[in-house]
């Protein structure tokens, strides 16, 4: 049994190599915008099929925001990042879980020498890069909001204030984990759908038959989790940012 | 000991024994929400996102001993 815990090029572009975990989000890319696109052709005010599904979706994702930000006009500025990385996540996610995504591919000779399988598609969110990408979005996000939210000022006054030895050290440490968060973020996801391939991969080696599928059943439903997780810990961040420091106690 | 055994029991005892803090954590958040719940089963969808919330930060632990794991395995 090979785990790679990056993911493996699948051909190069010049330099550039194009991996597996890439195919497969531009795959789900794709499919998000052929579904919007359809969901969206004739929209008309009695909603049927496709179009139905759709409202329910965002109308699900925009209350939740919306519960927890308390103010409809911030929740419009963020939802459609929201929405995005719900969607996307929850979709890279699943993908992964399809029969075929880590089993269909080609052999190739690594660097060691040996002789592996290179899988043709890998879930996007299983790849680190993937994840920090998003954390990185996220938390850059949370800085402009909150910039534009209380101010300059006000804002770098919960980082660097000199007011006390002790609001010193607390803004600090703020600073700090605000850095971390990027960190804490990525691997969160990261960890946790890796690692579901990776337990997946290792209970099919030793039962192949159905012992499996109750972990298959598990990890449809961490990949719905850390989809939510994600997206609330974002809601929240960013609902944390617009408030000043002195209003929140 | 060769080097190579002795980066996979590494491995295998961060990750195992970083698993057991959070573990507990969660357990007792889950105790926490539950037993909130069913005191006042209205506020259960507040409950319920903020006990999402806490799982995940407890859980961020754990997944710093797996990314200690996963460098002392694979890099």
């Amino acid at each position: 049994m090979h785990i790679s815990i990056s993911a493996e090029p699948i051909f190069h572009i010049g330099s550039f190599p194009f991996t597996n975990s890439m195919l497969a989000a531009w795959l789900v890319f794709g499919i998000l915008s052929i579904l919007a696109y359809f969901a969206t052709k004739r929209m008309e005010q009695v909603p049927k099929g496709i179009q139905n599904i759709f409202e329910y979706i965002i109308e699900a994702l925009f209350n939740l925001t919306n519960g927890i930000m308390k103010d409809r006009k911030l929740t419009k500025k963020i939802f459609p990042l929201i929405a995005t990385f719900f969607i996307f996540i929850l979709l890279n996610n699943w993908m992964g879980l399809i029969p075929g995504f880590g089993s269909i591919g080609f052999h190739e000779t690594n660097a060691e020498g040996k002789n592996v399988l290179v899988p043709l598609l890998r879930a996007g969110t299983a790849d680190l890069n993937t994840t920090i990408a998003l954390a990185v979005v996220t938390v850059i996000t949370v800085q402009i909001l909150g910039i534009t939210a209380i101010g300059i000022r006000k804002y770098a006054g919960k980082f660097i204030n000199f007011s006390s030895p002790v609001n010193f050290f607390v803004g600090i440490i703020e600073l700090v984990s605000e850095v971390s968060r990027i960190i804490s973020y990525s691997f969160r996801l990261f960890g946790n759908v890796f690692a579901g391939e990776v337990l997946l991969a290792v209970m099919s080696t030793l039962v192949p038959y159905v012992i499996p599928l109750p972990f298959y059943i598990m990890e449809i439903f961490v990949g719905a989790v850390q989809a939510l997780v994600f997206t609330m810990l974002s809601i929240v961040f960013m609902s944390m940012a617009t408030v000043a420091h002195s209003e929140s106690h | 000991m060769e080097k190579e055994a002795a980066q996979l029991i590494a491995a295998a005892i961060a990750i195992g024994l970083g698993a057991v803090g959070p573990g507990i954590g969660l357990g007792m958040i889950g105790k926490g929400a539950l037993e909130s719940i069913g005191r006042n089963p209205e506020a259960s969808g507040k409950i319920q996102s903020n006990m999402i919330l806490m799982a995940a930060f407890t859980e961020g632990i754990a997944i710093f001993a797996l990314v200690i794991a996963l460098i002392l395995k694979f890099v």
